[in-house]
């Protein structure tokens, strides 16, 4: 009994707990597997969002995380991008509404 | 209606053959008939483990290309009533099975037999093809390690895949003081994983071994274990009785103060 609970004390401080490392390690090797594709894919796949969001907002690339990760045999793509700053209009030219060549301003 | 049911895992050793051979002995003492295939064609070895290798005669492989007749391929467990191996050929070339082939075996034997455990090779390639291809239930067997999890989604996914919704889970070699140190993924952590019902925790447990050294299942040894006990629990759960999980380290604490007792510590 003590001898379990020298165990327990030190399986948390220096393993870091091995038990939990497998399940992390597994959500993920598990989401990846499910969704069929390889981590350079979702390596794109993050980057293109990324890229749509920096027109809009500012993301701190530090914190986010973009992850597929699944529950009951259902996967999801889990995004959380803390924004650092709104953008007021947004940058990207291909945003802008064209102006169709037949419009007409005229004001009388 | 027979069930015919596909013990795998993917990964190589986690217990299939294990599972398949106690199981069987299980099930056959509730009062069933059992049918047991060994698919894993080329390196067979539930005959060993059920003890019956010196009465094997025949094997599937005589019966499909008409060398002898099912009935006599067949190998009579003489200790547990109701209970028949149809052995694996060992040196014959495995790729020369086709799952058109399993199927019309079993369908035969469906005939005679309230299950049909079909122990599968590891792995996902021709030979699980043909232990799959007749089953309409699928026991799938795991350790609570990460690979062993791993494979066994690979292998629900293509159960699925072919129609094979039936799928149970057994965790086998769980070891609760290392769960309970945090070593080890719970019952409940890899549950969580795989998200397939539970039909089945098996301790890790040195009589496992005793049992294939003897070739003797686990539930007909004179001295009844825990493993046993899993084993007799996983039949009559198939068998639709709702039975508790046990708790594996309450069941250990439990042996280990009766023992203590005895010695008066
Ligand atoms: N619960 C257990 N406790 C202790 N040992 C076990 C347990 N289950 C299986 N084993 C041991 O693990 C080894 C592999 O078991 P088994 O042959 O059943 O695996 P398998 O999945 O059929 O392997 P293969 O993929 O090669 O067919 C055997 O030596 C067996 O005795
Ligand atoms: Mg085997």
């Amino acid at each position: 009994m003590m001898n379990d609970l020298i165990d327990m004390f030190f399986s948390w401080n220096t393993n870091k707990n091995s038990r939990e490392k497998a399940k992390r390690r597994l959500q993920l090797i598990l989401a990846h597997d499910r969704a069929n594709m390889n981590p350079a894919m979702l390596h794109l796949m993050r980057e293109e969002i990324l890229a749509v969001v920096a027109r809009y907002v500012e993301v701190n690339r530090d914190e986010m995380e973009i992850e597929l990760e699944n529950s009951e045999r259902m996967t999801a793509l889990i995004a959380n991008l803390p924004i650092v700053k709104f953008k007021s209009s947004p940058l990207s030219e291909e945003n802008h509404q064209p102006i169709p060549a037949d419009i007409n301003l005229d004001l009388t | 209606m027979s069930r015919i049911i596909v013990v795998t895992s993917g990964k190589g050793g986690v217990g299939k053959t294990t599972v398949t051979s106690n199981l069987g002995a299980a099930i056959a003492q509730l009062g069933r008939t059992v049918a047991l295939i060994d698919a894993d064609f080329g390196l067979r070895n539930l005959d060993i483990l059920l003890g019956l290798e010196e009465r094997v005669v025949y094997t599937a492989l005589d019966v499909l290309s008409g060398e002898c007749r099912l009935a006599q391929a067949l190998v009579k467990d003489k200790r547990i009533k109701g209970l028949v191996l149809l052995p694996a050929a060992q040196n014959r070339n495995k790729e020369s099975v086709q799952p058109e082939q399993m199927k019309k075996i079993t369908s035969a034997l469906t005939k005679g037999y309230d299950y049909i455990l079909i122990d599968s090779p590891a792995g996902i390639e021709m030979g699980f093809r043909n232990a799959i291809a007749a089953a309409t239930e699928a026991i799938i067997v795991t350790t609570p390690e990460v690979a062993a999890v791993r494979d066994a989604d690979r292998v629900i996914g293509l159960l699925e895949a072919e129609g094979i919704h039936n799928i149970r889970l057994i965790i086998n070699r769980v070891r609760p003081e290392m769960v309970q140190t945090n070593k080890m993924m719970s019952v409940e952590d890899v549950l969580e994983l795989l998200a397939v019902p539970l039909v089945g925790v098996i301790p890790d447990d040195e009589k496992v071994i005793v049992a294939t050294n003897k070739g003797e299942p686990l539930v007909i040894a004179e001295d009844y274990s825990l493993p046993a006990l899993s084993f007799t629990n996983i039949a009559r759960r198939l068998e639709g009785e709702k039975v508790p999980f046990m708790d594996l380290m309450a069941e250990q604490n439990n042996i280990l103060t009766r023992i203590r007792r005895i010695f008066g510590g």
